[in-house]
């Protein structure tokens, strides 16, 4: 078991023939991962690495029975792709691009949620459950499957947390990628809800950062809701305020938004919060005793 | 993107909103000039992009008093007088930090009798993910002062992302901040018009603070404050124009050329990271390994897509930096390959020379290959096989005397 994406995930890439594109897509293939079609307006009625191309999302899902988008189109045509996503039948969209204006990403906020549909990111490195799919850019030989889920606002120190899991000896569920945007589709508490329902989720690491109050309101739920141990780690408790760090998103801004107010208020609701990014699977290992 | 007070200001009024008569100079002879075309008292304001300017001083003094960065003056004469000496000169301000900024410009503008001074301002709510009009019938104080006493004192309106505030809230909103009889429709008007510009325009911040409301009976934007999403530059070719340069870190500029992430510190450890994430952490473990007492001299992520040449930018930024004693490079390849993160470090320090200690970490993708190509390379490299141990080394490398 795990969330979101299985064995029986049908992957529709759009923008599969682009640089990016076309390079994941054959990572995906090569760990297993089902992508059923690629989607990239003109060139329809082609085929790239054995895929066969779509004018459109629609059509794609129509031939192929897709039912999760993968987004790889340049971040001025997201808002577009998205939409086009949203209205197609799939009930996933996981959006890769880094890059998409904050407007645009608030615009099509509105249509996933009437339609249901659920959208992981933008600006993250998708979601994968191993050996069974990797939906985005992930490295996959890191991951291992086990009882671990993974949720993070970023993508390396997602990496970081795999592999540190697997040295301790565990392996994971599902990990996702939030991304590191201001407004993103999928948030802690609505991927927490989602490790709590699933039977083969024991702990959840969460890896948060600067910015925002995510974390602060995934601390409230873990309160009330959460009967697995969670660990957590966030990043830039050395980050001076009002700064950018990388991330659209990583910003301390009129005095909100620090490390130290989210790890205060993770550890008041019992989270198991690691003082060392070095530490964050130990720490994990520990709170499951 | 930030932007001065004078060119947020002339974005507001093609939208519609009053503001003070009075334009910007980068001379003595300009302020002068303009300062002859203005109905005294005129407010002299110099244009930083910072806040506090009004209780900041300048490093140079007017009638044996430090000079403020904001002055109203009595006469034209007295505001080219004043304007000529901010020109050039330093302020500093709570936001600046002690070595504050050079005044390039200074807005002069006609004084306004105020009857009254509100807060009114647009940012983006990311639980709601979307954005947000906020106002306050107290003005003058930051927002996050009143948030954080009177949190109440404030009102909002939800905006829908791409439509905007509706008519129908700007009244609302209005009447809520006490702007109403003959106060209601330009309020409203211009509540709409602030609310449309930061559509337009894709903003991340607009505030008018304070908003007035003036002895003749009208409102107006007595300051403005405009910031910008960078991520939607591309469609706004106007308003990047006005990015002014002398106001940014000249290494943070030079580092955005090269798609590179960079934030300068103050510390000694010059980190070389990919993912904005990671960079961060390796920060936080500098200072965790080095019980506080190590300081990394920057951020850099070089992002997914690191290029060898883009590896090799990064590296010049950082090796050229004088503050730094010791490089720590933190790599987990997953787009990012460890071979190609190793070729440019190798064609970087072989071009410039290798003068201070470098640590290594690589992890990911490719990693046999990149600890290959840096074994071969002759170079004197530390290599770590974790974050922590990375950490320590550096520490150790830079000098930094740790407890045992």
């Amino acid at each position: 078991m795990s969330i979101l994406v299985d064995g029986n995930t049908r992957v529709v890439v759009q923008g599969i023939t682009g640089g990016a594109g076309m390079l994941h897509t054959r990572h995906m293939i090569e760990y297993g991962t089902r992508v059923v079609a690629g989607v990239t307006p003109g060139k329809g009625g082609t085929e790239v690495l054995g895929v066969p191309v779509y004018d459109t999302v629609e059509d794609a899902v129509e031939k192929t029975g897709a039912n999760c988008a993968l987004i790889f189109v340049p971040a001025p045509f997201c808002r577009d792709a998205i939409l086009e996503a949203a209205h197609s039948g799939v009930k996933l969209v996981v959006t890769i691009t880094e890059g998409i204006p904050t407007l645009d990403v608030a615009d099509v906020m509105p249509d996933l949620k009437v339609r249901g549909v659920r959208m992981i990111g933008p600006n993250c490195p998708g979601i994968i459950t191993p050996e069974e799919a990797k939906v985005g850019i992930m490295p996959g030989y890191i991951h291992r499957p086990g009882k671990i889920g993974i949720i993070s606002r970023s993508g390396t120190l997602t990496y970081e947390a795999v592999w540190q899991v697997c040295r301790n000896g565990g392996g994971q569920s599902t990990c996702l990628g939030l991304g590191g945007d201001p407004i993103v589709g999928t948030s802690f508490v609505d991927a927490l809800a989602l490790f709590e329902e699933d039977p083969d989720t024991e702990g959840v690491i969460m890896i948060g950062e600067i910015g925002g109050t995510a974390e602060e309101t995934a601390a409230e739920f873990i309160r009330e809701n959460m009967s697995k141990p969670v660990a957590a780690f966030i990043a830039g408790r050395t980050a001076p305020p009002g700064k950018r760090m990388g991330h659209a998103g990583a910003i301390i801004a009129g005095g909100k938004g620090t490390a130290a107010e989210k790890i205060a208020a993770l550890r008041d609701a019992g989270v198991a919060v690691a003082e060392s990014p070095a530490d964050i699977g130990a720490t994990m290992m520990r709170a499951l005793g | 993107m930030k932007i001065h007070e004078f060119q947020a200001k002339g974005l507001l009024a093609r939208y519609g909103v009053a503001v003070p008569k009075g334009a910007a100079a980068a001379t003595a002879s300009e302020a002068r000039e303009i300062a002859g075309t203005l109905t005294p008292p005129i407010a002299v304001k110099s244009q930083i992009h910072a806040g506090g300017r009004g209780k900041g001083v300048l490093d140079v003094e007017y009638r044996g008093e430090p000079l403020h960065g904001v002055v109203l003056a009595a006469g034209a004469d007295e505001a080219a007088e004043v304007a000529s000496l901010m020109l050039g000169h330093t302020l500093v301000t709570k936001q600046t930090g002690p070595e504050g900024r050079k005044v390039g410009r200074v807005l002069l503008e006609q004084g306004t009798k105020i009857e009254r001074e509100l807060y009114l301002g647009v940012v983006i709510d990311r639980a709601l993910g979307r954005p947000v009009m906020m106002g306050c019938a107290e003005g003058g104080m930051s927002i996050e002062e009143i948030a954080a006493e009177r949190p109440e004192a404030i009102v909002r309106e939800p905006m829908r992302p791409r439509a905007g505030l509706q008519a129908f809230q700007a009244r609302k909103m209005a009447v809520r901040l006490g702007l109403t009889g003959t106060l209601l429709r330009p309020a409203a008007k211009l509540i709409g018009a602030l609310a449309k510009a930061f559509v337009d325009l894709d903003c991340s911040l607009a505030e008018i603070n304070p908003l007035v409301v003036t002895g003749d009976g009208g409102v107006m934007a007595l300051d403005a404050k405009m910031n910008f999403d960078d991520n939607a530059l591309f469609r706004h070719p106007d308003v990047k124009e006005l990015r002014d340069l002398s106001e940014e870190d000249p290494i943070e500029a030079r580092a955005k050329e090269a798609d590179l992430s960079y934030v300068t510190m103050d510390g000694t450890i010059g980190c070389m990271v990919n993912g904005a994430g990671l960079a961060m952490a390796t920060m936080d473990i500098i200072s965790y390994a080095s019980g506080g007492k190590g300081a990394p001299a920057n951020f850099l992520d070089v992002g997914g897509a690191a290029t060898a040449d883009r590896v090799t930018e990064a590296m010049r930024i950082i090796l050229e930096d004088p503050k730094v004693k010791t490089i720590l490079v933190n790599i987990f390849g997953g787009i990012v390959l460890c071979d190609v993160i190793a070729e440019g470090i190798v064609t970087a320090t072989r071009e410039i020379g290798l003068t201070v200690p470098l640590v290594v970490r690589l992890e990911g993708t490719n990693v046999e290959r990149g600890r290959a190509i840096l074994a071969d390379s002759g170079l004197n490299i530390i290599t770590a096989d974790s974050m922590l141990d990375a950490a320590r080394k550096a520490v150790r490398a830079a000098g930094v005397e740790v407890e045992a």
